[in-house]
C-alpha cells in the first residue's frame, strides 16, 4: 500500500515540498497545481516514500523536482512508457505522471494513446496551456487555428487536437478536466483520479502568463466561467449559465442548449450526467466550442469527470498471467531450461 | 546394405533446399539432431525467404537449411556444399553455384515439371536436368513426390497431406546414405503426432520408404560415415543464438535475484527473443510488447528504476530510435541491457541478412559524451555467456550495456555443453538500504563507491526519496546543476566509471596459435568461426599465426594493446566496412590490415585464408 500506516504522524502539504527553488515564471498556473497536488497527497495520507512522480520534458515536467517523493524527469514525450515499465516492476507505488500539451499530445502522442488503451494504473496530469513555454512561445498541438507565434508569424494552419476526445478514442477509462484557477475543483478531481484503479487522465487548463496569458480566461474568470463552462456532477442535470438558467437536453443523441425559463424545461428533463455512459461521454468531449467566438449554438466546456469505467489494470493482468503460468507449468527450473528438451552425452 | 561400400569422410556440408512448404527446416533439424547424437561436431544455419508467403515454386520462396558436420572440430556452418538436396527447380537455381565441383545433387525430379520450371524462371523449355549442365556433379534424380504418393496409396490422407510427407522420404534416404539408423526420428514423430495416428503412420511409412530406397534400388553404391569428433566429455544440447541469449538473461535474473523485464518491439532478427521470453512466464519474466522502439527502451528504463533486470532488444534501425532513451539510462546510471541483433544496414537495409553493422553506433551512437560498455557474442552458444556478462556488468556497475549479436548468430545453431546453474557466478545487485526518517543527513543518490558506481535506490524504500533525470546532475546530491566545472567533472566521472570496468573483465586470450608471431587475426562477433577455422588451417600449414576474439569491446581488456604488439601484423576481418579497425587504429595508433565483406553473408574460410596467405607470403 502507498499510504502511511495509521499510527504514523500524518504528513502535511509542505512535507511533500523539496528544498529546490521552484523555477517556473512568477504567476505561472503551475504553482497552483503543485500546491493542490501536495495538499491532496497529504489529505490522502500518502507515504512520500511510496510515491513516484514521472514526467517528460517541458515546463510542467519540472514538477518532480519540487515533490519530495521519488521522481524522474525523463525525456520528451516518453513518460508514459517509462511509467509503464516502473508500474510493471512495482505494482504498489502511487505513480503520478506529469505531461503537457506538447509533451503528451505532440512528441509523445503515440505513447499517450497506448498507455490509455492499456489502462496502466497511474494518474496522468496533462497540463494544457495551449503553447510551448520552455522553448519560448511556439504554438502547440492544442493551440487554436491561426495562432500567431514566433514560428507561425502569419498564423498557425493546423487544427487543434481535442485532448479528451482523443483520450476516449484511444480507449481511456477515466477522463476528467479541471483548471489551475479553481483549487477546490482541482483538488476534487485529483482525489477522483487517485481513487481510480487504472489510467486516470486529468486535463488541467493551465495559464501560461508569459506566452499565452488568458487562454482559458473565459472558463476561469469568476465573471464568465459559469456562462462558458459546465461543471459535471454524477446524477445531476447539466445546468450552466451565469444564473444557472441554461441546461443541456438530449434530443436522441443530439444535444440542445435550452433556457429553463423561456423554453419551460424542468431540470428533470435535462441530460442527467452519467459518468459510466460512453456514448454520452463522447458527446461531452465534443463540447469544444471557442467561448470567445460564439457564432451560433454554443455548448459549454465540460469540467469534472466525463467518463469513468471500471476495467482491470494492465499490470494486474500481466502479473496474473505470471501466476497462472507458474500454476500451470510449475515454477521455472533454470537447470531444466539450460538442458532444453533434448540432450546427448559425449563419453 | 549388401552391395554398398562405406566411405569415411572427415566433414560434410549439406544444404537442404526446397519450397517454404516442403518442410526443409524440419528435415534439417531432425538430421542435425541425429548427427549430434552420433557425437559429430556441427554447426547449422537456416536460410529463410525474406517474404512471409512468397509464391509457391518461385526463387523468393526457397527455404534452406545448411548443416556442416564432421569428425573434427567444426567452426562454421560451412562454405560450399558437398551435398545439395533440391526439392524443386527454384531450389536448384538458387543454390547450384555454391555446390562444390564433383558435389552431390539429390534432386526431386517431380519439382522440375513445366510448371515448376516456369515458376523458377528457367528460360522457355530449358530443363537444367537435361543436357550436360550438371556433368560436374554426382546427380541422383528421384521422383520423390510420386514415390511418396505411391507408398501412401492406402493411407486415408488426402493428396495434399500425403505430399507433405515427402520431406520424410528425403530424410530417410539421407539417414541411410550416412549410415545412420532412424530411431531418433521415429521417436520424434511419435511424440509430435502421437494423437494423429494417420499422419504418424504416413510419416513413418515414408521415412522407412526413403531409408530402404537407397538399399533396394542399387543406384547408390556408396554410403558415407563420419566418425565421432574429439569433443570434450559431457552433456550437450543444440542451441540457437537467440535462444542462448534468452537463457542467459533468465540465468542472470536468477543469479542476481532480480525479476527479468523485457520491453521490445517486433523487428527482424530480434523478434524471436521476445517470443521466447514471453514463453518463460513461469520464470517470472515480464515481457512487454511496446508500441514502438522508443517506448520499448523507455519501458526498460522505468523497469530498471523499479528494480528489475531490465532489457530491451532490437536490431539496427531500432537501435537508432532507442538512442535518446539509452542516453537517459546512461545519465541516470541505471542498469539495463540493450540487445542489438544486427542486420544489414543502413536504414532498413537487409533485414534478413547478417552484418556487423552497428559497432560504431553501439560505441558512439548517442548525443553528448555517453560512454557505454559494449559486449559481443561470437557464436550461438557464446551468446549465453555474453548475455550473462552484459547483465553482470550492468548490475554491478550501474550502467546500461550494449549487447551485440547478429542474424548469423541469432539463427545459427551448434552443440553446447551447457553449464549447471550451480556453477554460474552470483551477480551482486546492491540496493541502498532504508534510512530512518529521523536521520537528518540527506540521501545522496550520486554518491559513488571506489569503482565510481552509485547505489541503486528503489522507489518505495524508506527515507530515500530523491529525484533523478536527464538534466546534468550535481556530484553527490544528483540535484540539477548547470555549474561548468561540475559538468566537466561528471562527464569525466561517467567515462572513468566505464573505463574502470576493464578491471572486472578477463584479460584478452589468444585462442589458437602462439603468443607471438607473424600475424594475429583479430575479430569480434560472428566472424569467430571462420577466423578459427582459417587460423587452424594456417597453423597446420606451418604459418606463425594466432587468433584472438574480443568479447569486451568497451572497455577493451587491459592487455589488448600489449597482446597485439607481439605480432608483425594484425588482420581484422569484419562483415562491415572496417568498424573495429577504425576503433583499434584510433585507440592504439596501430596500423591494422582490414578484410571486409559487406554482402549480407558470412565471410567464407576460403576467401579469408586466401587473403591471409597473401599477407603472410
Amino acid at each position: 500500500m502507498s499510504t502511511l500506516p495509521p499510527d504514523n504522524k500524518p504528513l502535511k502539504a509542505k512535507d511533500f515540498a523539496t528544498d529546490q527553488d521552484v523555477r517556473w515564471c512568477p504567476g505561472c498556473g503551475d504553482y497552483s497545481i503543485l500546491k493542490q497536488v501536495q495538499t491532496v497527497m497529504a489529505e490522502l495520507g500518502l507515504d512520500k516514500d511510496k510515491v513516484a512522480v514521472i514526467s517528460g520534458i517541458g515546463c510542467s515536467s519540472r514538477f518532480p523536482y519540487y515533490m519530495d517523493t521519488y521522481g524522474m524527469h525523463s525525456i520528451h514525450g516518453r513518460a508514459p512508457a517509462i511509467a509503464t515499465g516502473l508500474r510493471i516492476a512495482n505494482p504498489d507505488l502511487s505513480i503520478w505522471m506529469i505531461t503537457g500539451d506538447g509533451d503528451g499530445l505532440s512528441i509523445g502522442g503515440n505513447h499517450l494513446l497506448h498507455i490509455l488503451r492499456r489502462n496502466v494504473n497511474l494518474n496522468i496530469m496533462l497540463f494544457n496551456n495551449q503553447i510551448y513555454g520552455l522553448t519560448k512561445g511556439q504554438y502547440s498541438p492544442t493551440s487554436e487555428v491561426n495562432k500567431r507565434t514566433k514560428s507561425t508569424p502569419m498564423g498557425s494552419l493546423d487544427n487543434p487536437v481535442n485532448p479528451l476526445a482523443f483520450a476516449l478514442g484511444a480507449g481511456a477509462t477515466f477522463v476528467a478536466r479541471s483548471m489551475d484557477r479553481d483549487p477546490k475543483h482541482l483538488k476534487a478531481m485529483l482525489h477522483r483520479s487517485n481513487d481510480y484503479h487504472g489510467t486516470s487522465l486529468l486535463e488541467i487548463y493551465q495559464n501560461c502568463n508569459i506566452f499565452n496569458d488568458g487562454a482559458f480566461f473565459a472558463f476561469t474568470d469568476r465573471e464568465t466561467k459559469m456562462a462558458n463552462g459546465i461543471f459535471l456532477e454524477q446524477g445531476q442535470p447539466l445546468v450552466f449559465g451565469l444564473n444557472s438558467e441554461l441546461g443541456i437536453r438530449l434530443d436522441g443523441y443530439k444535444p440542445k442548449v435550452v433556457d429553463l425559463e423561456k423554453d419551460k424545461v424542468s431540470k428533470d428533463d435535462l441530460w442527467i450526467h452519467d459518468e459510466a455512459d460512453l456514448f454520452k461521454a463522447q458527446i461531452l468531449t465534443r463540447f469544444f466550442d471557442d467561448p470567445n467566438n460564439k457564432s451560433g449554438e454554443y455548448f459549454p466546456r465540460p469540467f469534472g469527470v466525463l467518463y469513468n469505467e471500471e476495467k482491470p489494470a494492465y499490470e494486474d493482468l500481466l502479473h496474473a498471467q505470471l501466476d497462472l503460468a507458474i500454476e500451470q507449468k510449475g515454477k521455472g527450473d533454470l537447470d531444466a531450461l539450460l538442458a532444453g528438451k533434448s540432450t546427448w552425452e559425449i563419453e | 546394405m549388401s552391395n554398398t561400400t562405406v566411405e569415411l569422410k572427415e566433414e560434410i556440408t549439406i544444404k537442404f533446399a526446397g519450397d517454404s512448404g516442403d518442410g526443409m527446416q524440419l528435415t534439417g533439424t531432425l538430421f542435425t539432431n541425429n548427427t549430434a547424437l552420433l557425437g559429430n561436431d556441427l554447426a547449422t544455419f537456416p536460410d529463410f525467404p525474406a517474404e512471409i508467403r512468397a509464391p509457391v515454386g518461385t526463387v523468393p520462396g526457397v527455404s534452406g537449411f545448411q548443416l556442416h558436420f564432421g569428425s573434427k572440430q567444426i567452426f562454421t556452418p560451412g562454405d560450399d556444399f558437398d551435398v545439395l538436396v533440391a526439392m524443386n527447380s527454384a531450389a536448384l537455381k538458387t543454390n547450384l553455384d555454391r555446390v562444390k565441383e564433383r558435389g552431390t545433387l539429390i534432386i526431386n525430379e517431380d519439382g522440375f515439371d513445366k510448371k515448376n520450371l516456369r515458376l523458377a524462371k528457367y528460360p522457355n523449355g530449358e530443363n537444367p536436368l537435361d543436357g550436360d549442365n550438371l556433368d560436374n556433379y554426382e546427380v541422383f534424380k528421384m521422383n520423390i513426390t510420386k514415390l511418396t504418393r505411391t507408398c501412401l496409396a492406402e493411407s486415408p490422407l488426402g493428396t495434399k497431406e500425403k505430399d507433405r510427407c515427402k520431406n520424410m522420404f528425403v530424410l530417410g534416404f539421407l539417414l541411410w546414405r550416412y549410415s545412420r539408423n532412424i530411431d531418433s526420428v521415429v521417436n520424434f514423430l511419435k511424440t509430435k503426432f502421437g494423437n494423429k495416428p494417420d499422419i504418424l503412420e504416413a510419416n513413418l511409412k515414408t521415412l522407412k520408404a526413403g531409408y530402404h530406397y537407397g538399399d533396394t534400388t542399387e543406384t547408390f553404391t556408396t554410403t558415407y560415415k563420419v566418425k565421432e569428433a574429439p569433443m570434450e566429455k559431457g552433456t550437450y544440447r543444440n542451441i540457437m543464438g537467440n535462444q542462448a541469449v534468452c537463457i542467459g538473461l533468465v540465468a542472470a535474473s536468477q543469479k542476481s535475484g532480480l525479476p527479468l523485464f523485457y520491453g521490445s518491439y517486433p523487428i527482424t532478427p530480434a523478434s524471436d527473443i521476445l517470443h521466447t521470453l514471453a514463453s518463460y512466464k513461469n520464470f517470472g519474466v515480464r515481457t512487454f510488447q511496446a508500441e514502438d522502439e522508443i517506448a520499448a527502451a523507455c519501458s526498460a528504463v522505468g523497469a530498471a528504476y523499479g528494480g528489475n533486470l531490465a532489457i530491451t532488444g532490437t536490431s539496427g534501425p531500432g537501435l537508432a530510435l532507442k538512442g535518446e532513451a539509452i542516453g537517459l539510462a546512461m545519465m541516470l546510471e541505471l542498469p539495463m541491457v540493450i540487445l542489438n541483433i544486427q542486420r544489414g544496414g543502413p536504414s532498413t537495409g537487409l533485414p534478413t541478412k547478417t552484418e556487423q553493422s552497428d559497432l560504431l553506433m553501439a560505441m558512439y551512437g548517442r548525443n553528448g559524451e555517453s560512454p557505454m560498455p559494449v559486449v559481443a557474442a561470437n557464436s550461438p552458444k557464446d551468446a549465453f555467456e555474453a548475455a550473462f556478462e552484459a547483465c553482470r556488468i550492468a548490475i554491478e556497475h550501474m550502467v546500461p550495456v550494449l549487447f551485440l549479436s547478429d542474424g548469423y548468430i541469432a539463427n545459427g545453431a551448434e552443440p553446447w555443453k551447457f553449464p549447471k546453474s550451480a556453477d554460474l557466478p552470483k551477480i551482486n545487485a546492491k540496493f541502498s538500504p532504508p534510512k530512518e526518517t529521523d536521520d537528518e543527513t540527506p540521501y545522496l543518490p550520486y554518491d559513488r563507491n571506489e569503482n565510481l558506481v552509485r547505489e541503486w535506490a528503489l522507489p518505495g524504500t524508506k527515507g530515500l526519496a530523491h529525484r533523478i533525470g536527464g538534466l546534468e546532475k550535481e556530484h553527490g546530491t544528483g540535484n540539477v546543476s548547470y555549474d561548468p566545472a561540475n559538468h566537466e567533472f561528471m562527464v569525466k566521472t561517467r567515462q572513468a566509471k566505464v573505463d574502470k570496468i576493464a578491471e572486472f573483465i578477463p584479460d584478452q586470450a589468444i585462442e589458437l596459435g602462439q603468443n607471438q608471431g607473424d600475424l594475429l587475426i583479430l575479430g569480434w562477433g560472428s566472424t569467430h568461426g571462420v577466423i578459427q577455422s582459417v587460423t587452424n588451417e594456417l597453423l597446420n600449414e606451418g604459418y606463425k599465426v594466432a587468433n584472438a576474439h574480443i568479447r569486451y569491446l568497451n572497455p577493451f581488456p587491459k592487455n589488448l594493446e600489449a597482446l597485439m604488439s607481439n605480432y608483425k601484423k594484425v588482420l581484422i576481418p569484419e562483415i562491415n566496412n572496417g568498424q573495429l579497425s577504425k576503433i583499434i587504429r584510433e585507440k592504439f595508433l596501430l596500423e591494422v590490415v582490414q578484410y571486409n565483406k559487406i554482402q549480407g553473408v558470412p565471410i567464407s574460410s576460403a576467401e579469408l585464408k586466401h587473403f591471409a596467405k597473401e599477407i603472410l607470403d
